[in-house]
């Protein structure tokens, strides 16, 4: 019998990609198509949900193809995507209506400040688990169809559907206008601030508060369970998962009991630690989030802890300043020197996310003097991503209980061996890297197999998981303190740089 | 006696050119000055940037000889560089023949270890980056010392009873490298151990580093004590996918 295979298709801020897994959860073929990022103003980001959908039906058949295998010899397919980029599009004609909103998008900065009003960006915590930030789907939906004319009134006839990328794949995937399947599955839908995070369902307090009908809504699925059979791209084939990029992550590293924890490390970074089927709300900053649901067995949930700028300040030191040709030269310049000669550079470009989430904060430079080279600044660069960890696994050490005993990572900052030491060092637990560093569209793989039967439990994925590498705490405590009050002291001066009558909204 | 070739002497015209124009030069200057037709300029461009002999500017309407032109002696992939490309191929060897995998390049004589994939059984090992092994008793040594042109090393240590320590002896096995294309060795590091590896090829064939795996004879080797065909092609497929990597977007 021929080999078969799980297909993830990864819908990702960038680009789409589609990995096959074979049994053992090995890599076994690639195929990547970048899509155009769409800038219309300042601060406003746009995707275009056509080209994103032609992607997706050349990378699959591409990455069937490289490996000379028959399509017939896919088992299940397993979507992720990039979060809380919403689009509406039209259920008549397929089209969508406008271009998606990318999670970077701050248009609804305004709209987010007065929904807040005077209860605070907490309002809502309670019933969706989140802070009213730009950065959910709720607030830009609210404003797609407040500045789209004549769209609320067919957004209410039901001419009209909203969805994240997961969304819209899977209805075109399943014939689009012509019998699709509108649904989500719970971890989309934990970031859009409408669903009820205890109930699992659409919330009508929500849904009135955001000023959003009920029929544009997408039915919320299981993330791992059996959506549909595609009749486009692979028909046939069954779709056997759904699942955010960082939920996936969590999966694909196998963190399945609570106190597992992952941290993906690219542009941005996001630690997600299980916290079993207990809902934890944050005192810290984290946000409440759904991990995955299995069938029709109860949710699990995670604390996720959001880092905006990581891998993309390796960028700025790279295109901004013009100090290293590749991201990868950052570590041989900090190695050219000991230590970081008491320089700290807190990345707040846009603010600070997790787990202080202040808009009004700019970064610093902080403890320069005359002593400070380039090299002594590349450190500061890569113990920026390692600083803003610790705090994050503070945050959550404190509001779970549960203390980490080792941090598994991925993502492509994993390569650079001296910031690896640098966060094991400052953790104080084992920092380990799986054999796979694919992991979010390994998770996606592992949801949809385990959906079609073609691994029998969490426990045969599990034996998939091997160390790739490990790095164990060397650093003194002393310094260890020492260092952290530095970054914190450091941190305290980003603060309140952007004044109330600078605020560009 | 073969010709001389067109475009190196075209080439070098260029970089004389470019040496002499501190401020830089646009493909139209270049073109004039040569008598080049542009798009004849723009492809010699390109290969020297992709080699990196010359860098453009934030507009990219100009171009000058870059740093790295004047060292040329130095490494011209910065091993932090080939760790990051060389990652995902290496995780995929380890996971396929289930052995330890290193990448290595050679410095001053010796093979520093670039990058380290653990042998996946879940056991304890420790990260071996930044360390160096002996070039003449490693398979991951011999791949890279094959195509090595500066002076051999001069006193072979004994790590084994099987380690070459015979300076002919080792210059005939890096022959046969170069023919068949991989190295390997057998006991002659540490008894019972025996490791398969390939050099990895960048622009113009120069050889940056190595990729193999090491693991117990009884594994690495067939009854026979010969070096598995498998392994052998699995280690060969992976420096030439990291090659390819390099190759494409440097």
């Amino acid at each position: 019998m021929a080999e078969q295979y799980v297909a993830a298709v990864d819908q990702g801020t960038n680009s789409t990609r589609c990995i096959l897994f074979d049994r053992r959860g090995r890599l076994v073929s690639v195929a990547q198509r970048e899509h155009r990022q769409l800038f219309p103003r300042p601060g406003w980001v746009e995707h275009d949900a056509a080209e994103i959908w032609r992607n997706v039906t050349r990378v699959v058949p591409t990455a069937i193809r490289q490996i000379g295998a028959e399509p017939s010899q896919v088992v299940a397919i397993g979507i992720t995507n990039q979060r809380e980029t919403s689009l509406l599009w039209d259920r008549l004609t397929g089209r969508p209506i406008g271009n998606a909103v990318v999670w970077q998008d701050t248009r609804t900065a305004r709209l987010v400040k007065e929904l807040a009003g005077d209860e605070g960006p907490d309002r809502f915590a309670d019933l969706c688990g989140l802070p009213l930030t730009t950065y959910f789907s709720a607030p830009r939906l609210k404003w797609m169809l407040d500045h789209t004319p004549g769209l609320r009134q067919r957004a209410e006839r039901g001419e009209v559907y909203f969805g994240t990328m997961e969304s819209w794949l899977i209805w075109n995937f399943t014939g689009g206008a012509h019998g699709g399947e509108h649904v989500t599955d719970v971890t989309n839908a934990s970031r859009t601030m409408l669903m009820n995070i205890e109930t699992l369902e659409w919330d009508d307090k929500l849904l009135e508060a955001f000023d959003v009908p009920r029929a544009v809504l997408p039915d919320i699925r299981p993330s791992s369970g059996v959506f549909a059979t595609a009749t486009d791209v692979l028909p046939g084939v069954r779709i056997g998962a759904a699942l955010g990029d960082q939920q996936a992550a969590l999966f694909g590293q196998t963190c399945f009991s609570a106190g597992e924890a992952k941290c993906t490390y690219g542009t941005g970074s996001f630690l997600l630690l299980h916290t079993g089927h207990e809902i934890v709300r944050s005192t810290h900053g984290m946000l409440t989030t759904v991990a995955y649901q299995i069938g029709d067995e109860p949710a699990s949930y995670a604390l996720e802890g959001s880092m905006a700028v990581t891998g993309s300040l390796v960028q700025w030191f790279r295109d901004g300043l013009g100090l290293i040709h590749t991201a990868a030269e950052i570590e041989t310049l900090a190695r050219t020197v000991d230590d970081n000669g008491g320089a700290y550079i807190v990345p707040a470009f846009s603010g600070l996310f997790a787990p202080h989430w202040r808009s009004e904060a700019r970064g610093v430079i902080a403890g320069l003097t005359g002593y400070i080279t380039k090299g002594h600044l590349a450190r500061a660069v890569l113990e920026a991503t390692g600083f803003q960890t610790l705090e994050v696994v503070d945050a959550m050490n404190a509001d779970s209980g549960i203390a980490l005993t080792a941090l598994k990572v991925d993502g492509g900052m994993t390569a650079n061996n001296l910031l690896m030491q640098f966060l094991a060092d400052l953790l104080d637990v084992p920092v380990v890297r799986p054999m796979v560093t694919e992991t979010v569209s390994l998770g996606a793989a592992y949801a949809a197999g385990l959906a079609v039967g073609y691994w029998p439990d969490l426990e045969g994925l599990r034996s998939n998981w091997h160390r790739a590498g490990q790095w164990l705490p060397h650093m003194d405590p002393d310094r260890r303190a020492t260092e952290y009050a530095n970054w914190n002291a450091a941190v305290q001066r980003t603060f309140n740089w952007i004044r109330p009558e600078q605020a560009a909204e | 006696m073969p010709g001389t070739v067109q475009s190196i002497e075209r080439a070098a015209a260029v970089l004389r050119l470019l040496a002499a124009a501190p401020d830089g030069l646009g493909v139209a200057d270049l073109g004039n000055a040569l008598g080049l037709a542009k798009t004849t300029v723009h492809g010699i461009l390109r290969t020297l940037h992709q080699v990196g002999f010359v860098e453009q500017d934030h507009s990219g309407a100009h171009y000058h000889l870059s740093d790295t032109f004047g060292r040329l002696g130095e490494s011209y992939l910065d091993p932090n560089e080939l760790r990051s490309r060389a990652i995902n191929w290496a995780d995929s060897l380890a996971s396929r023949s289930g052995e330890v995998v290193r990448v290595g390049r050679l410095v001053e004589g010796k093979v520093e270890v670039v990058h380290h994939v653990f042998r996946p059984d879940d056991s304890d090992q420790d990260l071996d980056v930044g360390t160096t092994l002996p070039p003449h008793a490693t398979a991951l040594g011999k791949a890279v010392l094959a195509y090595d042109t500066s002076a051999r090393p001069r006193k072979l240590e004994a790590y084994t009873t099987r380690t070459i320590t015979d300076p002919e002896r080792l210059a005939e096995e890096l022959a046969t490298v170069r023919a068949r294309g991989w190295a390997c060795e057998l006991e002659e590091y540490m008894v019972e151990l025996a490791s398969i590896a390939a050099p990895i090829r960048g622009l113009g064939g120069l050889v940056v580093g190595a990729v193999g795996l090491a693991g117990r004879v009884e594994r690495i080797c067939t009854s026979q004590l010969r070096h598995r065909p498998d392994l052998i092609s699995m280690v060969r497929a992976t420096a030439e996918a990291i090659a390819r990597d390099l190759r494409e977007d440097t």
